[in-house]
């Protein structure tokens, strides 16, 4: 198939913890699991302060469709369900469990009975996974679909194109078999559609893991060029398939549906197991963190006790953030919570953490350049200066899924990806004044018209 | 321990700042400084000199008065300088040529706004009115002091293009003939072209489709040698260095194309039906003027984008 492909960034690996295999830390003495880990609605608590809880033991269910239910992570006390301050800046409920240090498992723990698509997409949401590459979407919403032969394509997204995180390197290394199991359960359950493995070409390691491991032909393992953001949905769905995601679409309304490697690894998991989500491997790494590794975390961990459990910082730390650099979230302290979408941890030392003082724009056209779904920042930055929603929808903001490359190319070191966040909700308050007039015209209108037929 | 600092996303930058561009760019022209010196002497690397330090030096002042931040570190007005000074013959009275550099800088550059705000090339706008105001001392062309054969000496060689034979090609082609400093050399102007493309810094397609329309169009307008018509005068030394101007040219691939076709054509027409040695200064400032509209005509189609009803 020839095609161009998408632009991009360059942006370095540093993937120095891809060798290290997980370890597991120690129990922390307590944990503060918010009830905000996905996309959706978030979870309702279903248990009171003074409960004793169990490793998977239900502490929450699911708030609606698109939400997950939550488990507890460590057995112990529930302490308190309160309020705590989220990466989003907004408050949120959260159970905190004392932890015995005992990990008692709960009893009620058996793998699930799966014998249809329906026992299928129950189990997937009964075991509280959501998408573990970072989006957290819950999982179980994303594969229920309205007719299995809308699926053309499974992507299991194993580019990992962030620098820094290697945790779904790990995946890919440790449970590779789980991984392909994954893919067997979705090929039963969801029409036999064509799976592609996406990793990419800096992994090498991987990509021999599952030729190896795929002589069935399962699956089509697809070396990416190492070229971020191939993770990115659009991106992924179009450089394996030549599929276009529409504007305002979702990846099925091109026949694909993403799913991470880690998240089906997890999933073949708990179908033999029927251990909930409760602990996620997180890579731990940045210039500040004394020695960077992949740890076993359980949910609701606080980042200071992970830090602490990598030997602490070398240097003090100026800024921590959730996920990679290029689209991870900072965070305002390290009490933040490792989370089911928490793929890696980084924090940087002062110098690393420095931003530079934005300078005038030169007009060079780097940031189109690299814009993998071919926008224009610059040009979207004027309209946003001047607060013009029509130049902004014709510029289509709305597209933009604010992984980075812009900014990290402006030589002008301006924050295009801020800028186009706050040009979005420009854009919704243009869309939303139009319809507004638009529907008031129709009123006075269908009012003359009745006026005009008395 | 709420030392942290809270940004969005992306947390690392790339290593190209505005600086390093410049700095490419002055790499660049490095070819085109040491072979006007070779050509003219140094009095060519004086008035460079002292050209890049004019330019600086009224960023510098004007800022200050101004109470604006002081942007000379970003190098461009180093650029601009080195610019303006390639574009004059090396008998420039030196006050004429800071004349040039107080336009540029003050009236094109900072006037509307310093860096990325000017709608005209700087360096170009200068030439231009040192060549409206000062026609004389600008085209005053001194020839190399390599000069050897006749037919280069007669006149320039934009003068004499009926008299030249392919035989003279190379000395025209190493600068060995009348000009101002910048433009004598096309070699050394080539491999400045080549640094900033492997460079990445400019890409290819304003510099070769704006000499290659020349060529076709001074065939079309009846020259009779436009190869020659190429390699002199300022068509390479404009399409490399003048057209190039991120400010001032087009955003995308298409844009660019069309730019550099409109200078191409504009600079032949110019040349063959008003006879004016500005003709590659004037091409350009016409197409950045359009810079705008093409901008507008040639957006990017958003990935995935849906038409609005």
């Amino acid at each position: 198939m020839s095609r161009s492909r998408l632009p991009g960034a360059r942006v370095p690996h540093w993937k120095g913890t891809a060798q290290m295999a997980p370890r597991r830390m120690p129990v922390p003495p307590e944990v503060a699991i918010p009830m905000s880990m996905n996309i959706g609605a978030p979870a309702k608590p279903v248990v009171k302060p003074g409960d004793e809880v169990k490793v998977g033991q239900l502490i929450a269910e699911a708030g609606g469709f698109v939400s997950s239910p939550i488990y507890a992570s460590v057995s112990g006390k529930v302490k308190r369900i309160d309020e705590m301050l989220g990466s989003n800046g907004r408050f949120m409920p959260a159970v905190v469990i004392t932890s015995d240090g005992e990990q008692t498992v709960y009893e009620g723990i058996a793998p699930p009975e799966v014998t249809d698509l329906q026992s299928f997409l129950a189990a997937v949401r009964d075991s509280g996974v959501v998408g573990l590459g970072g989006a957290g979407f819950p999982t179980a919403a994303k594969l229920t679909v309205k007719d299995n032969s809308l699926i053309k394509y499974i992507i299991v997204n194993g580019a990992e194109c962030e620098p820094y995180v290697t945790s779904d390197t790990r995946t890919m290394l440790d449970d590779a078999p789980y991984v392909m199991k994954g893919v067997e359960l979705l090929k039963k359950y969801l029409g036999d559609p064509k799976v592609i493995i996406g990793i990419e070409d800096n992994k090498p390691q991987c990509i021999k893991r599952f030729n190896e491991l795929n002589t069935a032909g399962l699956a089509e393992i697809h070396p990416l060029p190492s070229l971020y953001p191939q993770g990115g949905e659009k991106v992924l769905i179009y450089n394996t398939t030549g599929r276009i995601v529409p504007e305002g679409g979702l990846p099925i309304d091109a026949g694909a549906i993403v799913i991470n490697c880690t998240t089906l690894a997890f999933i073949a998991k708990y179908m033999e197991t029927g251990m909930p989500l409760v602990e996620k491997v997180v890579t731990v790494d940045g210039s500040a963190v004394k020695t960077p590794d992949n740890v076993i975390v359980p949910i609701g961990t606080p980042m200071s006790a992970v830090f602490e459990f990598c030997g602490g910082f070398k240097s003090e730390p100026r800024k921590v953030f959730y996920g990679g650099p290029m689209m991870g979230i900072a965070v305002p302290t390290l009490d933040a919570p490792i989370m089911k979408n928490t793929n890696a941890i980084v924090a940087l030392d002062d110098k690393d953490a420095h931003i530079p003082e934005p300078t005038a724009c030169i007009r060079c056209g780097l940031c189109i350049d690299h814009c993998p779904l071919n926008l224009m920042p610059v040009e979207i930055h004027e309209a946003y200066e001047k607060r013009d929603g029509a130049m902004l929808e014709t510029l289509k903001v709305n597209l933009c899924m604010e992984c980075g490359c812009c900014s990290f190319v402006c030589p002008a070191r301006l924050n295009h990806v801020q800028t186009h966040k706050l040009a979005k909700n420009v854009l919704r308050a243009y869309q939303a004044e139009q319809k507004a007039a638009a529907e008031k015209k129709k009123a006075a209108e269908e009012a003359k018209k009745e006026a005009a037929a008395k | 321990m709420s030392n942290l600092t809270l940004s969005v996303s992306p947390h690392i930058r790339g290593k190209i700042t505005t600086r390093t561009i410049m700095l490419d760019v002055i790499i660049a022209m490095c070819p085109v400084l040491v072979m006007s010196v070779y050509h003219f002497g140094f009095r060519a690397l004086l008035l460079e000199l002292i050209s890049a330090a004019a330019c600086v030096a009224c960023e510098y002042v004007w800022e200050k008065l101004r109470k604006q931040p002081i942007t000379v570190m970003d190098l461009s007005a180093v650029v601009t300088g080195l610019m303006l000074a390639f574009n004059v013959p090396v008998t420039m009275p030196i006050w004429e040529l800071i004349v040039g550099d107080i336009i540029a800088i003050i009236v094109v550059k900072m006037l509307f706004g310093g860096i990325g705000c000017n709608f005209m090339n700087p360096a170009l706008v200068g030439r231009v009115a040192l060549f409206v105001s000062f026609t004389g001392d600008m085209t005053n062309y001194s020839f190399s002091r390599h000069v050897s054969v006749d037919a280069l000496t007669s006149a320039t060689p934009l003068a004499a293009l009926d008299k030249l034979n392919f035989g003279d090609f190379w000395e025209l082609f190493i600068g060995n003939h009348g000009g101002v400093m910048g433009e004598v050399c096309s070699l050394a102007i080539l491999i400045g072209f080549v640094y900033l493309v492997v460079r990445k810094v400019i890409k290819p397609i304003i510099p070769l489709t704006y000499m290659g329309t020349t060529l076709l169009f001074s065939w079309i307008f009846g020259q009779n040698q436009p190869v020659l018509a190429l390699f002199s005068g300022g068509v390479i030394f404009g399409a490399v260095f003048m057209a190039t101007d991120y400010v001032t040219t087009p955003f995308t691939n298409k844009g660019k194309l069309i730019f550099g076709i409109g200078c191409g054509f504009l600079t032949a027409a110019i040349r063959c039906f008003s006879n004016s040695a500005g003709g590659v200064s004037f091409a350009i400032l016409i197409m950045n003027l359009l810079v705008p509209y093409i901008n507008d005509l040639t957006r990017t189609r958003p990935f995935g984008g849906v038409k609005a009803k």
